[in-house]
C-alpha cells in the first residue's frame, strides 16, 4: 500500500515537472524570438527607419506578456506541488 | 537544545535551508523561469528605448550645397562629391532618362565605395559584389543589408543642389 502511494506521488511529481519543463522550453523559445526582434528593431533604427519601432515594441510587449504568463503558470504549479507535498 | 528551535517549534536550520531536497527541482525551474522572464523584460525595455529614441530624436537638418552644373555631368556620367560633411562621400549619376540621382557612396555592408556600372545600369560594390538599383538605391543582390541613403537634389537654373538625405526603407 505504501509502495503504491509512493509510486503515485512519483508519477504526480513527474507530471508536474514535465509541465514546468514544457513551460520553461516555451519561455526560452519566446525569449529567442524577442532577442531576434530587438536585434531587427535596432538594425532598422540604425538604418534610418523610425516607423518599424512601434510594431517592434508592441510585439516585444506581447512576447514579454507571454513569458510573464508562463512564469505565473510555473509558480502556480510549483506552489500546488509543494502544497501537495510532492 | 531549546536554542535550536524557533518559537513555533520549527527547527532553526529551516531558516537557512528552507527548501527540502525534494522540492529543489521545482524551485530551480521556477527561479530559472524568473530569470528568463526578467531577461524578457529587459528586451522589452530595449525595444521601448529604441521607440523613445526615434520619437524624441531631433530630425537632422542638412545644409544646402551646390553639387555642380548639370552640363558638367553628361548622360551616363558620374560625379563624386561630399555631403553633408567632408567625410561623407556621395555619387551623382546622370541616368539615361535624363534624371539626376545621388546616393551615399558608402556601401551599407562594410562601407566600401560603390561605383556606377554603365553596362548593368546599377550601382555596384566591388568588394563583395553587392548591387543597388539606380532608381531607388534598393539592394538588388549581394550582402548589403539595406538600401543606400538617397541624397535629395534640387535643380535650380541648371545647377544641382543637395538639400537633404533620405533613408530609404526598401
Amino acid at each position: 500500500m505504501n509502495d503504491l502511494k509512493t509510486q503515485n506521488k512519483h508519477t504526480a511529481r513527474h507530471q508536474y515537472l514535465v509541465a514546468i519543463d514544457g513551460a520553461l522550453a516555451l519561455t526560452a523559445v519566446l525569449l529567442i524570438v524577442q532577442m531576434w526582434l530587438l536585434t531587427a528593431s535596432l538594425e532598422t533604427h540604425l538604418g534610418g527607419d523610425k516607423d518599424s519601432a512601434v510594431p517592434g515594441a508592441i510585439f516585444s510587449f506581447l512576447l514579454f506578456s507571454g513569458n510573464f504568463g508562463l512564469y505565473c503558470f510555473v509558480s502556480k504549479l510549483e506552489k500546488k506541488a509543494r502544497k501537495k507535498g510532492l | 537544545m531549546k536554542q535550536l528551535h524557533k518559537d513555533d517549534n520549527e527547527p532553526l536550520y529551516k531558516e537557512e535551508f528552507s527548501i527540502s531536497s525534494a522540492h529543489e527541482a521545482l524551485v530551480n525551474r521556477r527561479q530559472f523561469t524568473k530569470f528568463l522572464t526578467l531577461t524578457s523584460l529587459g528586451m522589452f525595455t530595449g525595444n521601448l528605448w529604441i521607440l523613445g529614441k526615434g520619437y524624441f530624436e531631433k530630425k537632422p537638418s542638412f545644409p544646402r550645397q551646390v553639387v555642380g552644373k548639370e552640363e558638367d555631368v553628361p548622360l551616363g556620367a558620374v560625379k563624386l562629391f561630399r555631403y553633408p560633411e567632408e567625410s561623407d562621400p556621395c555619387i551623382l549619376v546622370h541616368t539615361q532618362d535624363d534624371a539626376f540621382v545621388a546616393y551615399s557612396q558608402k556601401c551599407t555592408h562594410l562601407s566600401c565605395p560603390i561605383i556606377y556600372s554603365n553596362e548593368t545600369k546599377q550601382l555596384e560594390c566591388p568588394c563583395h559584389e553587392g548591387s543597388f538599383s539606380l532608381e531607388t538605391g534598393a539592394v538588388i543582390k549581394g550582402p548589403p543589408p539595406r538600401a543606400l541613403p538617397k541624397i535629395v537634389l534640387e535643380r535650380q537654373n541648371g545647377v544641382l543642389v543637395a538639400v537633404g538625405i533620405e533613408a530609404s526603407h526598401e
